[in-house]
């Protein structure tokens, strides 16, 4: 009986334990600000975002477009703000969007982007989870009549004609970017030595990224790549790598790039401890230009961030207007981006959304 | 000393921090810089102190023949609740530190609790029951972070995983003390003595009148607490809570670290201090490929190609058949072990 008694405790105490943890959960979740893209929402439910902002005073009213936005999901800050900018942009601009979340998973996207050719939308915008498998659902929306839009991943597809343009960043220019910064900045300095922190092995942003900075520094023989190791995009193993850096290279090393700000962040961290000051006695560059980076920047320990803008929704919502006003669109468009030195940062700090 | 379960793990630590010599000759310095002990060897010991720790709970696991897939999951979620619950706290006040470690280890032990039930009490094959906890763990941390990077501002939260202590890092005190209690708990009092033979038979020892289940519950509870301590240590360096990547593969780091250490994945006899030098043979490992200039696509294959070597070392067939040739004393070895296994 006693041991009767005690399972049923045991029993009634692992509940209370999932009820606790759902209820941790939703708590987060509703005091979440982005309450759209909420792990929640159902792939294939659309929501009508358009008739709750009726102050979006559209400019033009007389050509009210029904646009479907397949976003991949809501991992990083720079997606969320990725997807509040398209969503915004496309009802400032009096539009209707039908918004839908994949959660990462591409059956997700084509039913949503399914269900978008069932309710006879003007354009369909999304960002592929992956690069393959879309063929027949955009075949579909083409037999549809419906323009399909690309927005920040491109599709691995031989038929081009079965979407109108891909709008993303060029990560490639972004690496440029960055070389031709700390070129014009050091360029009379004699031997520059530099610690390169990678991104995930074999992402797209990493390759790029690394291969354009490596085009300009090739150029100049007085640069070189030193030590160049993956961080993973993440802060933890960019502090520990610029920690193994430091403790095999020490003062030897001039400039620090990283492939992202959350791995210039991390190393930060690991330059303080060592003992150095970073932005004066290693130069950090980084790439994204999130809000930890202009914090970093207006305290004087990073010079420069390169842009990998997620707000480039009312571009898209241009694009998407030119197009069904007639005009010709290029198939691959680059976002507009700009980078941000340490003069900057203080000033355009309130401003970062993300 | 070469029967020593340890002398080889312990080789090949020397092996590959001798190693580094022939790259960085100032490898083995420890200098004084900011007031604090600076050097290669310091930063193995500081970033190593999360995954001795989840060694340690991970070692008493595998003796009761368990295993726990969740630890890497508990990491993120304590650290997730340790960094939301200082975040946006006031400086002044050193309440909200403590308040995050409190909730922090105590959803830790609440999921060794949560593992124990299942496998003591309901029965569920350890690797099935803590496999929930690994995929449900991590997307409780998400939910908890709003699957975002936290950053925290609140200084002394940085204490933890970050501040000095004796010029050292706060974090291989930790370590020592959770592993000096471990060793005094398990070798001092009988306790060790149960885990051991509830993994080397859990229905004899019960009959022998040891409360197997309990032992069970205990051990993924402690497992829990490494677990929660290793991810405040994690999150609190870096000062941030990130649900997606905070303790990604530790389970199975430190499962290899136990391996290493010379503990049957069998269940029974286990070795703490092997547990140790495993943990910190990769720890080594992983600092030795950053600091010599390790191509980054070639990380994982250079890792597994020393995992593999210790791994081989350690079996006392391969030992044999290599070494025993040259000597005498190694055939009779080999004999003997015929004889025995026949």
């Amino acid at each position: 009986m006693k041991k009767l008694l005690s399972a049923k405790l045991l029993l009634l105490l692992m509940l209370m334990f999932v009820l606790v943890l759902a209820a941790c959960g939703s708590d987060e979740e509703a005091a979440g600000t982005d309450g759209d893209t909420g792990a929640d929402s159902d792939a294939t439910e659309t929501e009508d975002t358009g008739s709750d902002t009726e102050e979006g005073d559209s400019k033009e009213a007389s050509e009210k477009l029904v646009i479907g936005f397949s976003q991949v999901g809501a991992e990083s800050e720079w997606r969320t703000a990725n997807t509040t900018s398209m969503q915004d942009a496309i009802t400032d601009a009096g539009h209707e969007l039908k918004f839908s979340d994949a959660q990462q998973k591409q059956e997700n996207q084509i039913k949503a982007i399914r269900s978008f050719i069932a309710q006879k939308v003007d354009a369909i915008v999304f960002s592929p989870v992956v690069e393959t498998g879309f063929e027949t659902v955009l075949q579909e929306a083409k037999d549809a009549k419906i323009p399909v839009f690309l927005s920040d991943r491109a599709v691995d597809i031989e038929d081009d004609s079965l979407w109108v343009t891909f709008l993303g960043s060029d990560f490639i220019e972004e690496g440029k970017k960055a070389g031709n910064w700390l070129v014009e900045e050091m360029e009379g300095e004699g031997e520059v030595n530099i610690v390169e922190l990678q991104g995930t092995v074999g992402s797209a942003p990493a390759i790029d990224r690394k291969e354009g900075f490596e085009q300009i520094i090739s150029e100049y023989p007085n640069f070189e790549i030193t030590k160049s190791q993956t961080g993973d995009f993440t802060r933890a193993k960019g502090k520990e790598v610029m920690e193994a850096f430091l403790k095999s290279d020490g003062d030897n090393i001039d400039v620090l790039y990283a492939h992202n700000d959350d791995m210039a962040i991390g190393a930060i961290q690991a330059i303080e401890e060592y003992g150095l000051k970073p932005a004066e006695d290693i130069v950090i560059i980084g790439v994204d230009a999130v809000k930890g980076a202009f914090e970093a920047m207006a305290a004087g320990k990073m010079n420069v961030t390169i842009e990998c803008n997620p707000l480039f929704g009312p571009q898209m919502v241009e694009i998407i207007e030119q197009y069904l006003a007639g005009e010709e669109v290029p198939k691959r468009i680059a976002v507009e981006e700009s980078m941000y030195t340490m003069d900057q940062a203080e000033e355009l700090l309130p401003t970062r959304q993300y | 000393m070469a029967k020593s379960k340890l002398f080889w793990p312990i080789m090949v630590l020397v092996f590959i921090l001798v190693f580094n010599l022939f790259f960085d000759p100032s490898f083995f310095t420890v200098e004084i810089r900011n007031g604090r002990f600076t050097g290669s060897l310091i930063d193995i010991l500081n970033r190593g102190a999360p995954l001795m720790l989840i060694s340690i709970g991970m070692t008493l696991v595998i003796a009761t023949k368990g295993i726990d897939l969740g630890v890497g999951s508990v990491i993120a979620m304590s650290g997730a609740v340790g960094a939301m619950t200082v975040t946006g706290s006031p400086e002044g006040s050193l309440t909200p530190l403590f308040l995050a470690i409190v909730l922090a280890l105590g959803v830790s032990v609440l999921t060794g609790v949560w593992n124990g039930v299942l496998v003591s009490r309901i029965g569920v094959q350890p690797i099935v029951a803590t496999l929930i906890l690994m995929v449900a763990g991590r997307g409780v941390a998400q939910l908890i972070t709003n699957g975002q990077i936290t950053t925290v501002y609140y200084e002394p939260y940085k204490f933890i995983g970050g501040g000095y202590l004796l010029m050292l890092p706060l974090s291989i005190f930790i370590v020592a003390f959770v592993f000096l209690i471990a060793l005094y708990l398990t070798r001092k009092t009988s306790i060790g003595l149960f885990i051991e033979s509830v993994g080397a038979n859990p229905s004899a020892s019960r009959l022998s009148g040891i409360n197997s289940k309990n032992i069970i519950l205990m051990v993924y509870m402690f497992s829990g607490l490494c677990a929660g301590i290793g991810g405040l240590i994690l999150s609190s360096n870096v000062a941030s809570a990130d649900g997606n990547n905070a303790g990604l593969w530790y389970e199975l780091d430190a499962i290899l670290a136990v391996v290493i250490g010379g503990t049957s994945l069998m269940g029974g006899r286990f070795f703490l201090t092997g547990t140790i030098i495993g943990a910190l043979i990769i720890q080594s490992l992983t600092t030795t490929i950053y600091s010599i200039g390790v191509p980054a696509e070639t990380n994982l294959v250079v890792k597994a190609v020393v995992v593999l070597i210790v791994c081989l070392l350690q079996s006392p067939e391969f030992r044999n058949k290599v070494f025993g040739a040259f000597t005498r004393k190694g055939i009779k070895d080999t004999k003997d072990k015929g004889v025995t296994l026949s």
